[in-house]
């Protein structure tokens, strides 16, 4: 993992002490609200329904033990003991007070961790594939360059006021865990021929009330140039985006309404003129963030296919678990092993801050002291020896952290919506916990098959409705809350938007709507076919048909 | 207002004419782009100090090739929040080679003094009984840099691999 050095450390110290200046002065009303709003915001902190909501980064996603003891540390200490993970690989904490910010902040910053552009128009935190580094499908590692971004974008002075906030992310293996494709840059590492790195750019995408699926604009950029072409798109944006409505001031709508070509030649002929600056990134830097993601030691093992096959044989709710929530490793007898929050006990992405504590030991004991948070709000311990997953599965559970559901119906996606939310529409919470408990018989579940439903209480779309297999909006019609459903959505390297159904449901009607979408389903689809394979394969027409009968 | 210059209190020698019909015969003037375009060889011949201001919707590359001509660029901000002055700062800096006064005007907040020094500003017209000690605590608040701009204060890149 990556270490501050006294630079980091000093910017992010300095950072605390600024804002606990700031905070004096807006407590003692030297600063309004209005004064304050941008300086909260820069570090975090959100004035939500009942409460300030402060905001904390995990760059790209990744935790050490002794960060994520520190995030418990925070819940207990300055807010009701627990905190919830976000899509964008971020904690929040919904019932904070003003006056505890700063002194939380600083406790954050003595592990290497901040707020720091976590809100407002700027570069907010750069998001990546959770298991990056130990996938067995990647390319190259994607943290080190996500550390230089995020080096590069914090407190940038030319891109803190841009039109709209700005979420890079980045990947480098081929299977997109990062959704790179819906961000409004998306970085896809590739190798060439000659064993060289390089980075495809995409730029556009986003969701949102106008979502778009982002447009290559570049196949090949070599790493050196990594931060002079980000600064040539950002600039460019800066310039040339839309600040008349907030709504149309994303990246993506510039995109849009210039064309990518009009784009990509904007931002080439920006680069021309900066590409050969200080920006251009020194080897030495790249080595040097580069040997602080160096493997940990891995034991040298084999795959223990057997033993695991025999434990499962005797434990039925563990061989279940083995095979929703393990991915491959690069590594011979290791595993990944996700730990899923979408229990039944908790809203998606909730956590305890002795849940927290407890993946925090597991980690250590388990895991080279290493956890990652993935986008779609879940934890992942990146490196398990294969021998060590039935004790690890038997403290999971113990935690009430061992839901065997990654990748199927009951892993949602759900914003916090109108239950926390001021911008929400409707509640998202209820929904999900409803669709949880109609659909707890696991081996439905499993039946089912891997399935993304993604839901949002309003069209701001912060739970990924339009990607998900299975999009749910919560809209108020007429002082009530209806649910709109999307089929087909994708956030992978297939990526795709969800197309509308139809008309929405009321609330006590919306999970009706699911059971008929996957009864659907389960009676077209060929053996072992996805759900989102088999609507991709028979379109809209009999799901329709199955909602709102036979026109 | 209070005008700070180089982090020093200095006077507003431009009369701002921006809004005026009819420009006053001497003396150093702040004049509109509109006014530049379309009264230039008129207010060249006055040989007098002129300061050009720009909105925000209106690019250096428009004054690029007359910069030579201006004692002042001042660029405003409508808003704190319309960011677009921090780009034309560099461009005027880095692309332009604009090496005279390069002022804030407009909503300017004390809280972005640095970043706009950072980009190249090095005069801020601002709202501030107390516009030194305001300049003072913006400017350390902070003493890490990530990022080049040109500003002669060495990134922390730089720093790391000065002895390489």
């Amino acid at each position: 993992m990556y270490r501050y050095d006294e630079f980091d450390s000093k910017l992010v110290n300095e950072r605390v002490e600024q804002f606990r200046r700031q905070t004096v002065r807006r407590l003692s009303g030297e600063l309004n609200e209005d004064q304050f709003k941008p300086l909260r915001l820069m570090n975090g902190l959100y004035l939500q329904l009942h409460a300030y909501m402060l905001r904390i980064n995990v760059p790209y996603g990744t935790l050490a033990a002794k960060q994520m003891r520190q995030l418990a540390h925070v819940a207990r200490t300055y807010d009701k003991s627990y905190g919830h993970f976000t899509t964008r690989q971020n904690i929040q904490y919904n019932w904070i007070q003003l006056k505890d910010v700063p002194d939380a902040l600083a406790d954050l910053a003595a592990v290497e961790m901040h707020g720091i552009q976590s809100s407002g128009n700027c570069i907010r935190n750069t998001t990546s594939d959770q298991y990056a580094g130990v996938a067995a499908d990647e390319i190259s590692d994607p943290r080190v360059y996500c550390e230089i971004i995020r080096q590069w974008s914090t407190l940038h002075p030319e891109f803190s006021y841009l039109p709209r906030k700005f979420k890079i992310a980045v990947t480098g293996a081929p299977h997109d865990r990062a959704a790179v494709k819906v961000h409004d840059i998306g970085l896809i590492m590739h190798r060439n021929a000659a064993g060289q790195d390089g980075f495809e750019v995409i730029v556009g995408g986003g969701q949102g009330r106008t979502p778009f699926i982002g447009k290559t604009i570049r196949d090949w950029l070599e790493p050196e140039h990594l931060l002079s072409y980000l600064e040539a798109i950002l600039r460019v944006y800066n310039l040339d985006g839309r600040r008349d409505n907030k709504y149309k001031a994303r990246i993506k709508i510039l995109v849009h309404q210039i064309g990518a070509e009009e784009f990509t030649r904007r931002v080439e002929a920006e680069w021309a003129e900066i590409k050969d600056s200080a920006l251009k990134l020194p080897q030495a830097e790249i080595d040097r963030i580069n040997a602080y993601f160096a493997p940990p030691e891995y034991e040298q093992l084999s795959n223990e296919t057997e033993l695991l096959a025999r434990q499962g044989a005797d434990n039925p709710a563990f061989h279940a678990w083995c095979a929703a929530n393990l991915a491959d490793h690069k590594v011979a007898g290791y595993a990944i092993a996700n730990i899923s929050l979408k229990g039944l006990e908790l809203p998606p992405g909730d956590m305890t801050d002795k849940q927290m504590d407890a993946v925090a030991d597991l980690a250590d004991t388990y895991s080279f002291a290493e956890i990652r948070i993935n986008h779609r709000q879940n934890l992942v311990l990146p490196s398990v020896r294969q021998k060590d997953l039935l004790p690890l599965w038997e403290k999971l559970t113990e935690q009430r952290l061992a839901s065997a559901n990654i990748g199927h119906i009951s892993d949602m996606i759900a914003c916090p919506g109108l239950d926390y939310c001021a911008l929400a529409n409707a509640r998202s919470i209820p929904i999900a916990q409803e669709i949880n408990e109609r659909f707890m018989d696991m081996d439905r579940v499993h039946n089912i098959g891997e399935l993304t439903i993604n839901i949002s209480g309003c069209m701001n779309a912060c739970g990924h409705h339009h990607v998900g297999h299975i999009g749910i909006l919560g809209v108020d019609k007429r002082g009530e809350e209806y649910y709109q459903f999307t089929l087909g959505g994708a956030s992978d390297e297939t990526a795709s938007l969800g197309d509308r159904t139809g008309k929405g449901f009321p609330a006590d009607k919306a999970v009706d709507a699911v059971e008929t979408i996957l009864n659907t389903y389960l009676h077209y689809r060929n053996s072992g076919e996805r759900f989102i394979d088999t609507y991709r394969r028979i379109g809209m027409a009999p799901f329709k048909e199955a909602l709102y009968g036979s026109a | 207002m209070a005008l700070l210059k180089n982090g020093e209190l200095a006077d507003d020698i431009y009369a701002d004419v921006r809004e005026l019909e009819d420009i006053p015969p001497s003396g150093a003037i702040l004049v509109s782009l509109r006014q530049w375009d379309s009264q230039r060889d008129a207010l060249l011949a006055r040989h007098e100090s002129i300061g050009i201001a720009l909105k925000s919707d209106e690019k250096p590359e428009l004054i690029a090739a007359d910069l030579e001509q201006f004692d002042t660029v001042a660029l405003e901000f409508p808003a704190f929040g319309d960011g677009r002055a921090y780009s034309y700062a560099r461009l005027l800096r880095d692309r332009y080679g604009y090496a005279g006064e390069l002022r804030a005007i407009g909503d300017v907040l004390l809280e972005q003094l640095h970043f706009m020094h950072r980009v190249g500003f090095d005069a801020f017209l601002i709202d501030s009984d107390d516009a030194i000690s305001a300049w003072k605590t913006a400017l350390a608040d902070l003493s890490v840099w990530y990022q080049p701009t040109g500003d002669g204060r060495a990134s922390a890149v730089e720093l790391r691999h000065d002895s390489d």
